[in-house]
């Protein structure tokens, strides 16, 4: 079990306190490739910002990997989301004074990887995701889906327990949706890497092996998808 | 380390005119801090140069007029100065503390030279005025022991005033051993004094034994200064004043009190006073400098809170993909740090090369104040340890500026970074 949530809950205090999170319990195994799915307003990007330690949870348990998530200190919890979590954003989150290959490098300079070889092993996983000729470009003179494929090989290169996706296809069209997704699909089959998705996009869940729906901050069905024909809009296809 | 400099360049690369301006302010801090002590360097080197051709521990003696009525006597009445004042003076009240007493006594004399004249002051003097009064010989020597005893007629006159007895193009050398009348009296030239910016143009020098019978003196005296050891401190020394001047004006029948009576002139506390000033002074100027240099210190600062805000998102990413908060505070205290110092040098060399100029221009410039040359500036400029002390204060500076911009990124949680723009 890599991923493990007892009852969590999350309340947002505000002017008026928002109950986000009513009693999450969630397994998933390594390997697997999940989806959570859920409109907007439904919990699932606090969800995923409590699985990936960019945001704490109120009660109840969270397990990574064997080891309690809570009450870490920032310098902690900077080093298990560098060690363990490699995330992918709809919005990319590139650095955009920095190369693609500078890109890449960050978490392993964080890692304190010396210059040479953190830069080989740069090149070495841009190389893996068609990207070599762009290394040496910056975001902004690259397409949305090269841009996603940077962040992904960035996700990838400290070889991490999980992937956390953040509608990873939400800046793109169905074209390259499907290509990232694919990709995705890819790195789980042949890497056997965990993939946790967030989404709101029936046809991005369906090429997942699992959907968890969540609804108002609670858990609903959880719907095998081994063959991919869950979407009611069809398989085979992301709708845009 | 080598990572760390790659991320300052690029974020000072990104915002040039931004870093520039800022960078100015500081500069300008610097700048301003070194230029202000050099010329107060300049400006203290002058005043020593000005006291500094006296001996240190001496008090002159003058006579005045008495400033209050006492014992039956007017005020107003004139004092001098006589061979028993010296007496007391060096008697048992004051033994602890006088060593030596000089004496002079003169009078106006017209020094004649074939046919041309010019008039002077004949001194009356013992050989130890030489160093008391730090008096630079140009040629020959100053009155000596056996002047005195044998009432020589010998005198030593300042350079200035040799030229005018001889014709053009002569020089004043040829004046040693020659003869020359003082008010019809013959004297020998044993020595010339050098002029220079402290010294009078026609103050002459002769054996005091040989002033005071020549000019039928008697017991009155001009004045005298003696020098004094054991009073180390400003109280003591107001405090043997206070006693002193009590004694002299009591044989003169003036008040113990009264300070119009006698003007002693005391080397010693003019000069704590002096080096206080120039404490002073120099505390002044560097409290003037640093905060200048406050106010480009206060612009880095805001400039980096506003780096900080423009990279808040960035610093989200880092966050998300593993950097500490450590991390984020070192980058920001560094390029606060580089900021300061690159910039901080650029003033530090310019006031430099101020002080320089300053030093080639106005540093042998020298003024004409109430009929005496003063150097304005004496060499203005600082030394090694101002600069290295100016390199310490801009690396601290530079972390004080960035310290409260760095703390705030490093705070940040990296959810709501990741959320900003």
């Amino acid at each position: 079990m890599i991923i493990e949530l007892k009852d969590v809950n999350k309340t947002y205090f505000g002017a008026q306190p928002l109950h986000v999170l009513k009693g999450i319990n969630l397994s998933i195994e390594e390997g697997e490739f999940v989806s959570i799915m859920g409109a907007s307003g439904s919990g699932k990007s606090t969800l995923l910002n409590i699985l990936g330690i960019l945001d704490n949870y109120d009660t109840g348990e969270y397990w990574l990997a064997g080891k309690l998530i809570k009450d870490l200190t920032e310098k902690q919890a900077a080093d298990y989301r560098n060690r363990m979590i490699g995330f992918v954003f709809q919005s990319f989150n590139l650095i955009g004074f920095k190369t693609a290959v500078e890109n890449v490098e960050l978490p392993l300079f964080y890692q304190g990887v010396p210059r040479r070889k953190r830069h080989t092993m740069a090149m070495e996983f841009l190389d893996r995701l068609g990207l070599k000729d762009w290394a040496g470009h910056y975001p902004n003179e690259m397409s949305g889906g090269q841009k996603q494929r940077v962040a992904i090989a960035r996700a990838l290169i400290t070889n991490p327990r999980i992937i956390l996706a953040d509608e990873p296809t939400g800046a793109l069209d169905s074209k390259t949706s499907e290509e990232v997704m694919a990709l995705l699909a890819e790195l789980n089959r042949e890497e056997k890497v965990t993939i946790i998705v967030v989404t709101h996009e029936s046809g991005v869940a369906n090429c997942t092996n699992k959907i968890v729906h969540i609804k108002d901050g609670v858990i609903g069905e959880i719907e095998e998808n081994q063959l991919h024909n869950a979407s009611v809009l069809g398989a085979g296809s992301i709708m845009k | 380390m080598r990572d760390l400099f790659v991320e300052i360049y690029e974020s000072i690369r990104r915002n040039k005119l931004r870093t520039v301006l800022t960078g100015f302010a500081v500069a300008w801090g610097i700048f301003m801090l070194i230029v202000l002590l050099g010329a107060g360097n300049g400006l203290i080197n002058s005043f020593g140069q000005a006291s500094g051709s006296f001996a240190s521990n001496t008090i002159a003696v003058y006579p005045g007029r008495t400033s209050e009525p006492y014992d039956g006597l007017q005020s107003g009445r004139r004092i001098t100065l006589q061979d028993q004042d010296m007496a007391l003076t060096l008697g048992p009240s004051f033994a602890a503390y006088v060593d030596d007493i000089t004496p002079t006594v003169g009078t106006s004399v017209t020094v004649v030279r074939g046919r041309k004249s010019a008039s002077g002051y004949l001194e009356g003097n013992y050989p130890s005025r030489l160093d008391v009064e730090k008096i630079k010989l140009r040629y020959g020597r100053f009155i000596n022991e056996n002047d005195l005893k044998e009432n020589r007629k010998v005198v030593v006159i300042p350079e200035r005033l040799g030229e005018n007895l001889l014709p053009e193009g002569r020089d004043v050398k040829t004046l040693m051993g020659e003869r020359l009348k003082l008010n019809g009296i013959m004297y020998r030239v044993v020595g010339i004094t050098a002029s220079d910016l402290m010294s009078s143009d026609n103050l002459m020098f002769a054996p005091f034994t040989t002033v005071k019978k020549v000019y039928n003196k008697g017991n009155d005296i001009d004045d005298f200064t003696f020098s004094f050891h054991g009073l180390d401190t400003e109280e003591a020394n107001e405090e043997f004043e206070k006693t002193y001047r009590a004694a002299i004006n009591l044989r003169h029948r003036a008040s113990p009190t009264d300070n119009g009576a006698l003007w002693l002139e005391n080397r010693f506390t003019q000069n704590l006073q002096m080096s206080k000033a120039r404490r002073v002074l120099n505390i002044a100027l560097w409290i003037i400098g640093l905060f200048t240099l406050l106010g480009g210190i206060v612009g880095v600062s805001n400039i980096m809170l506003i780096t900080v805000k423009e990279r808040t998102h960035e610093f989200g990413i880092r966050k998300a993909i593993g950097a500490s908060p450590a991390s984020i505070t070192k980058l920001i205290i560094a390029e606060s740090v580089a900021i300061t110092a690159i910039f901080g040098y650029i003033g530090m060399i310019a006031g430099l090369a101020a002080c320089e100029v300053l030093d080639k221009t106005l540093g042998n410039r020298t003024m004409d104040v109430m009929g005496e040359q003063i150097a304005v500036l004496i060499d203005p400029t600082v030394g090694v340890n101002v600069a290295l002390e100016a390199t310490l204060l801009l690396i601290i500076a530079g972390t004080i500026a960035g310290l409260t911009p760095a703390l705030k990124a490093a705070r940040v949680r990296p959810i709501e970074a990741l959320r900003a723009e």
